[in-house]
């Protein structure tokens, strides 16, 4: 089965993308990636969340908010999409998530098209 | 006609490899519905099971092709594949033990997780759950439905947790046992309560059948211990009998026996945990029979245990309960101050520290008896708690 890992970050761990901690962060998130390269299938590292714009169209009119959607204290740092054979081997992959402690991951089946 | 014992053998089989639960519980009523209608003009199959599953097969295969195409199609096909494998149905594998670890999966909400069990493994409807749980059934049937969704969609496998994984996945399959239990205990006139405290049990017998791990058997012997004494808890005129003063000669001698042994069991593997050490603490009760006294220091010693791994507010006023018998009411005051900020409506609570307090002599026990019957939903436990309170009143 496919699962999106979504990953959820801190402010403060989004603030260690850079300056001196930088090295452990993007070090973290290496291994992490490396040792799961044999089951991602596509995923993507994200800009951070002050880069982000949130649409909604009401009533026809179109609101553009600068940012992502505020009321979160965490937010999507980056996602892969997994291919492996259950739910457990899933949450065993996001259990290994850097962001796993200080944030949070999700963990969402891909629903299967038909084609 | 098929004992409702074999319905959880016959769902978990269907389901396991489909992951469909609902898929697997509308097919096995299905087959049921038709054993009802055949049976009684063409006489009972040699192989009742075998019939059911027979029937239930073809209709989930039929669903299957019914809607062509579909999420559904692909764990149909997979059970197509088994059919072959599985014949004859008398020597159907027993998937109960997957399915009870995927009714009790973390993700799926805790608070579902025995409803699941009884319904699934036992055949309950969501009817009769939601009146165990005093819940609306619609919003019973609402978490039933939003949960098998959930196992379905999201691939929670069924199958038994490797071995370094057991650890973390027993305790809520053990905890959802215990929460069905724990369903008969608060009111014991309840007759329809009542009943589930003998599905727990069999369902940890289950379990233990299944997987002998320490803590299932300390769970069984911790239950067995508890449905020894539903005799002795309430006297001849309906009166609550509290532990200490039950008449030990209404217990349970067999039940006991089984419980003394299946703790003998359990501590042979060397891994105590909080289901061994409660069951300990009971077995120690228990004892009474025997001696004619409680060995109270010996229940110090294991509720410091217990407390030191599960750190619970049930646990923690338990010890508190051991101290204030001891004696040590101070010492029970402080656990119990310890506590407070959790206590709230925890009713227990109020109770222990009403007899600390008034075991002191301190007049504010009474107000601690007052809010200890208020919190009481047992007319017998009120009545006994009045009692206890009067004295202090004077």
């Amino acid at each position: 089965m496919k699962y999106m890992l979504a990953f959820y970050e801190t402010a403060e761990t989004f603030a260690h993308r850079s300056g001196p901690d930088a090295p452990a962060y993007w070090g973290a998130w290496k291994s992490y990636m490396d040792e799961m390269n044999s089951v991602v299938t596509s995923g993507s590292a994200l800009q951070g969340p002050e880069t982000g714009s949130t649409l909604r169209v009401r009533d026809a009119r179109t609101h553009v908010q600068d940012g992502p959607s505020p009321d979160s204290k965490e937010m999507l740092g980056g996602f892969v999409v997994i291919d492996v054979p259950d739910l457990d081997a899933a949450l065993a992959w996001a259990k290994k998530a850097p962001c796993a402690a200080a944030g949070a991951v999700g963990v969402y089946p891909v629903l299967p098209m038909a084609m | 006609m098929v004992a409702r014992r074999s319905y959880g053998r016959l769902l978990a089989f269907l389901a396991s490899r489909s992951r469909d639960v609902q898929l697997a519980e509308d097919c096995l009523g299905d087959a049921f519905r038709l054993a009802l209608e055949h049976w009684p003009r063409s006489g009972v199959p040699d192989n009742p099971e075998g019939w059911l599953i027979q029937v239930a097969r073809r209709e989930v295969l039929g669903q299957a092709r019914r809607r062509g195409v579909s999420e559904r199609a692909e764990p149909a096909l997979a059970l197509l594949a088994e059919e072959r494998l599985a014949e004859p149905a008398a020597m159907l594998p027993d998937r109960r033990l997957q399915l009870l670890f995927a009714c009790a999966h973390p993700a799926i909400a805790s608070d579902v997780h025995a409803p699941l069990m009884l319904q699934c493994v036992l055949g309950f409807d969501a009817v009769a759950i939601a009146r165990a749980w005093a819940v609306k059934p619609e919003a019973m049937g609402q978490r039933l439905v939003r949960a098998k969704s959930k196992l379905r969609g999201s691939g929670v496998p069924f199958a038994v947790p490797e071995a370094p994984e057991l650890p973390e996945r027993l305790p809520p399959v053990l905890d959802a046992i215990y929460a069905a239990f724990g369903l008969s205990w608060e009111r014991l006139d309840d007759t329809l309560r009542q009943d589930w405290a003998t599905e727990a049990l069999w369902l940890a017998e289950l379990l233990t059948r299944l997987l002998p791990d320490p803590e299932a058997l300390g769970l069984r012997a911790l239950m067995l211990y508890s449905h020894s004494r539903r005799a002795a808890r309430r006297d001849d005129r309906g009166a609550f009998v509290p532990l200490e003063a039950q008449d030990t000669r209404r217990w349970d001698m067999d039940a006991i026996t089984r419980a003394d042994d299946l703790l003998a069991r359990a501590a042979h593997a060397g891994r105590p945990g909080r289901y061994q050490l409660e069951a300990a603490i009971q077995a120690v009760h228990a004892e009474r029979r025997h001696t004619g006294r409680v060995a109270t220091d010996a229940l110090d010693v294991l509720h410091g245990r217990l407390r030191s791994i599960a750190p619970t507010l049930g646990n923690t006023v338990s010890h508190a309960a051991v101290l204030c018998r001891l004696g040590r009411a101070t010492e029970s005051l402080a656990l119990l101050a310890g506590v407070e900020s959790a206590a709230g409506q925890y009713q227990p609570w109020w109770a222990v520290r009403a007899e600390a307090l008034s075991s002191q002599g301190d007049p504010a026990a009474s107000a601690a008896y007052d809010r200890a019957i208020a919190l009481s939903d047992d007319a017998a436990v009120k009545t006994w708690l009045k009692a206890r309170r009067s004295p202090t009143q004077g």
